[in-house]
């Protein structure tokens, strides 16, 4: 199992985020360093451009996206991955994550109901197209999320 | 010369590399001489039909080629070709 290091602020940002845009599906970036274990120290937001039914679909303006790739460069990160919200469903991938999800990169979902955080969880692709969940470790500068 | 960038998640079939110089003239040179160079990426732009799959979009510095003259959108000096995987997803099961 991958393991990923994720910063407290980080941890705030999208726990945050998911909260102001309940009961709507909110979406970010994921910033950070790869190593044996990927660190992620920051968590971008950005709009969830779906024109309709947002609680249960997000997407991204390429634009945002590629924003992201020259902010991740400019600044010496790397970007590792998206994050995005499920309002009162669990944080587990879907069909429709699964066929949308690009390799290498992290998917955090963030399980949130009415005023409150369920859990956070992390999944990556692998070869076979198949979402294999990241153990996130404990650490000193970030939330434990079980 | 124009410049590419590669988005992180194809940055495993460039050797690591996040930007190549090119000096194709159009939209549709540029991606073959990426190609050329790594093969493997291939297969991430580029459908069996020979067009630009589905979940990739192509920018040339702020806007989508779609919106001009497709992969003949001419590339200049100073240009960014860039190539943006989709990104979306959501609680649909």
């Amino acid at each position: 199992m991958k393991k990923l290091i994720i910063y407290l602020s980080a941890t705030e940002t999208m726990e945050n985020h998911a909260l102001e845009t309940y009961p709507e599906e909110c979406c970010g970036f994921l910033y950070g360093t790869e190593g044996d274990v990927r660190e992620i120290s920051h968590a971008g937001k950005t709009k969830n451009i779906k024109s309709e039914n947002k609680r249960k679909k997000f997407k991204i303006d390429p634009l945002e996206y590629l924003r992201a790739e020259k902010y991740a460069m400019a600044n010496k990160l790397e970007l590792l991955g998206i994050y995005h919200s499920h309002p009162d469903h669990p944080a587990v991938p879907s069909e429709h994550d699964r066929e949308n999800a690009v390799g290498y990169f992290s998917y955090i979902i963030v399980s949130v109901g009415k005023n409150k955080i369920n859990n956070i969880r992390s999944w990556q692709l692998n070869d076979q197209r198949e979402f294999d969940e990241e153990k996130i470790l404990e650490s000193k500068h970030m939330k434990v999320n079980t | 010369m124009a410049k590419i960038i590669i988005p992180t998640p194809l940055r495993k079939f460039t050797n690591n590399q996040a930007t190549l110089e090119t000096n194709a003239h159009t939209v549709l040179e540029a991606i073959r001489e990426l190609t050329i160079k790594y093969p493997d990426l291939k297969n991430q732009i580029i459908d069996k039909n020979g067009d630009i799959r589905k979940f990739i979009k192509i920018y040339l510095d702020d806007t989508n080629i779609k919106t001009l003259d497709q992969d003949k959108t001419e590339v200049s000096a100073g240009s960014v070709v860039s190539i943006i995987p989709a990104i979306a997803g959501g609680n649909i099961t």
